[in-house]
């Protein structure tokens, strides 16, 4: 592993207790993805033991254990995008992934993700595939975003 | 800086500003906030770059915040020299051509596509934007600058008065201004309604050398997006409110608590901060005076419990979010063990509002007890959603039908203050909207989310989707809330798989006052609200789930079947394409068959079906 990024990444803290959770963003955003040799490596930095890293780590929903894949679909499951439908844009998600949510596809192209709320409730229901947010979604449009298709 | 220098920089500003109004060259304003983008916003910026590059024209685009009527996104507004700003609605790359055509072409304002204008009085018979249905009776105080300002320039903020309120409380003594604040009568706009100087005058009271202010952008309630609206519409009132807090409460360091979701909001936030440190506003010695303060950033790593304070401050720390037991209140050993005041986003950015108009302006709004305005975000089946401000006392009915435009189908419901709140009926649509009278009858006023529901919408399925996301956001340290939440969410499972009897509905109740009076923190405590507060209002639609297996809303997936009606199909074969299951099937021209056995009941064909005049009407759902 490339121990340059973390130790960039250590230049920017003090290396103190409250630091853990910033210095876990940004070694996700290297990464990708936790890694257990980059969770060893701050835990000898900042003196907390790997379990109470991980203890943390996985009390927070942004945090991923396993590498991520090529693309990310959220399904926004918040209270306007269910009320709008956004359970049967998941189901349709999940049956042409062939996966559920927090998974990733076998040939690592696709994360399917159900979210709390994308903050876009207006436009409900909402998707994020990568950076996009689709809004207004139906289930026919998640049909044709995931042929590959554009939809607008 | 000192008081001086920031006033001559103002005085640039407000020319900046008047220079602005009369410029000549034309603006193009795009509404850019979060959903303006998800609605298409960049790309209708991309197309009005395009069109102004292809015609030769010189003109400026400027970003701005969102306005509030969400349902009109993208928003593009045009001002020409010497002409009010305009504003056109639901302007995808395709139509950008056409408005602006008729402006640099024509030289007359197209008329498709307008919503309204920003001048004074009346123009060519053309509605003025802030008096349009939705805008019309509502107040905008702390929303006064979201989506008329560039919100990354700070000029534009300066302009509008932007930091006189903390230059007014840094002349006054921080008694002086906690009083102002008490007479303004402001409660915590996070949802609890505590009153905001009664928490300051704890804190401030605590012998320390150290004291912390913390904003809680922590905007986790689904459903709820005004701290996210804001933030990128007008990031400088919050900090404005930051500096007001600190120099009250005698705090030298401040945090801003935001969700890692709101990269745009972080974006804004970060630029912000800086602009204040290049201006002086933020370090040692702030504007001359012997105050000194400054903000960090920390980004929340997505929990719920979090927006709880004690839980807040531990994930702050580098622990687990899990709330502790108070007192000791964070107003008197919060952050490191120091006095700490959280306050939320909505309350901190109206507080430069309250002490540049003063506290008797302010509170000549709202009711004896709830003071002022709120913002609320309405969404779900309402007609015309988005961020609105309204003055408190004002009616559910107002808000939903007068300002939201109602519903399409018959209303069912409102579920005021998310997970933590309650779902009203429809005979509670002239209950005025504040603190106590929510209260009174079961939901709360919380951070402001407001989804509206029609008879499309189940109750037993929403108070099922509540229990589940508080069972899953549950910390786990009480195992009221921990186990309680988990049967609760079971027992409306087997209720909305029509598998439950009147027993159950009892245990539910029961249970949910169980874990209501077990639970340390507010998420325990409040959890089992929009289940008990739809059982109390909706008990009907429970029992036909529970003694007719029918489900009225036709929405539980396992009380609803499928069927292609034969008389009516055509065979047009499109439902058979989306169908992701294979389980329609049938050659064309014929009526379709449909494979109960295979149907994942996704609602494709259904929707399909519908879009096409012909074979319409062919499926249907029935309980």
């Amino acid at each position: 592993m490339s121990e340059d990024g973390l130790t960039t990444i250590g230049q920017e803290f003090k290396g103190e207790r409250g630091d853990l959770i910033p210095i876990l963003q940004r070694a996700q955003d290297l990464y990708g993805y936790l890694r257990p040799d980059a969770i060893r490596m701050i835990s000898r930095w900042l003196k907390i033991s790997e379990n109470e890293i991980f203890g943390v780590a996985t009390f927070f929903a942004q945090f991923r254990f396993h590498p991520p894949g090529q693309h990310h679909i959220k399904i926004c499951l918040g209270t306007a995008c269910h009320v709008k439908g956004g359970e049967q844009i998941l189901t349709i998600a999940t049956h042409r992934l062939g996966v559920g949510a927090g998974e990733t596809t076998a040939d690592g192209k696709y994360d399917l993700d159900r979210v709390a709320c994308l903050g876009c409730c207006a436009l409900a229901p909402v998707v994020a595939f990568d950076d996009k947010i689709y809004s207004q979604m139906s289930v026919l449009k998640i049909q044709r975003i995931l042929d590959g298709q554009k939809i607008d | 800086m000192d008081k001086k220098s920031i006033e001559r920089r103002r005085q640039q500003a407000v020319a900046k500003w008047e220079e602005l109004q009369k410029s000549p060259i034309p603006f193009i304003y795009i509404g850019a906030g979060s959903c303006g983008l998800a609605a298409g916003a960049a790309d209708t910026q991309s197309a009005v770059e395009e069109y102004l590059r292809r015609k030769g024209l010189n003109a400026r685009i400027v970003q701005v915040g969102c306005i509030g009527p969400c349902y009109l996104e993208p928003l593009m507004d045009v001002q020409m020299p010497g002409q009010p700003r305009i504003s056109y609605s639901n302007v995808t790359a395709k139509d950008v051509a056409y408005i602006l055509n008729g402006f640099f072409e024509n030289g007359e304002i197209t008329k498709s596509r307008l919503a309204g204008h920003f001048g004074d009085g009346d123009l060519d018979g053309i509605p003025r934007f802030f008096d349009l249905p939705m805008l019309k009776p509502q107040v905008r105080i702390v929303l006064r600058n979201c989506g008329l300002i560039d919100p990354e320039d700070v000029d534009h903020y300066l302009a509008r008065d932007g930091y006189k309120g903390f230059e007014k409380s840094l002349s006054m003594t921080w008694r002086e201004v906690l009083d102002t604040v008490k007479r303004s009568g402001i409660r915590g706009r996070g949802g609890a309604g505590f009153p905001t100087w009664r928490k300051w005058a704890t804190c401030r009271e605590t012998e320390s050398d150290q004291r912390y202010l913390i904003c809680n952008a922590d905007e986790g309630d689904p459903g709820a997006f005004m701290n996210r609206s804001l933030i990128e519409g007008d990031p400088h009132a919050v900090l404005e409110g930051m500096l007001i807090a600190a120099y009250t409460i005698g705090a030298s360091q401040g945090y801003v608590y935001i969700r890692a979701e709101y990269p745009l909001a972080i974006k804004r936030l970060k630029k912000a901060i800086a602009q204040m440190r290049e201006m002086g506003l933020l370090g040692q010695n702030i504007l001359g005076s012997d105050f000194s303060f400054d903000i960090k950033i920390k980004q929340g790593a997505g929990a719920f419990v979090c927006g709880e304070e004690t839980a807040l401050i531990a994930s702050i720390e580098g622990k687990r979010g899990m709330p502790r037991t108070r007192p000791p209140f964070p107003a008197i050993a919060g952050l490191k063990g120091q006095p700490t005041i959280i306050n939320n986003v909505e309350t901190l950015g109206t507080l430069p509002n309250i002490l540049r108009n003063g506290a008797e302006w302010y509170a000549g709004y709202g009711t004896d007890t709830s003071k002022g305005t709120k913002t609320f975000s309405l969404v779900g089946k309402v007609r015309r959603t988005g961020l609105i401000e309204v003055p408190l006392g004002i009616t559910l009915r107002e808000v939903i039908y007068d300002i939201g435009g109602g519903t399409q189908k018959p209303f069912k419901a409102v579920q005021s203050g998310g997970p933590s709140g309650g779902c009203l009926s429809e005979e509670f649509l002239d209950l005025p909207i504040d603190y106590e009278h929510l209260a009174e009858v079961g939901a709360i006023m919380g951070s402001g989310g407001l989804i509206v529901v029609d008879s499309d919408t189940c109750i037993v399925d929403m108070a099922k989707y509540f229990m589940g996301f508080t069972q899953k956001e549950s910390c786990g340290k009480c195992v009221p809330c921990r186990v309680g939440t988990r049967h609760m969410v079971e027992i409306l499972e087997k209720v909305c798989d029509g598998k439950a009897d009147l027993s159950d509905l009892d245990k539910l109740e029961k249970l949910g006052h169980t874990v209501k009076n077990g639970s340390l923190c507010g998420l325990g405590a409040t959890a089992p609200n929009p289940a008990l507060s739809s059982l109390k209002y909706f008990r009907s639609e429970f029992i036909s789930h529970v003694k007719d297996k029918r489900c009225p809303a036709v929405t539980c997936k396992n009380l609803v079947v499928y069927r292609v009606i034969a008389g009516k199909c055509t065979g047009c074969q499109r439902c058979v394409k989306v169908c992701p299951t294979g389980a329609i099937t049938g050659p064309r021209s014929e009526p379709h068959n449909l494979d109960q056995s295979k149907c994942i009941k996704c609602r494709s064909c259904y929707e399909i079906c519908r879009f096409d005049a012909i074979a319409g009407d062919a499926i249907i759902i029935e309980s």
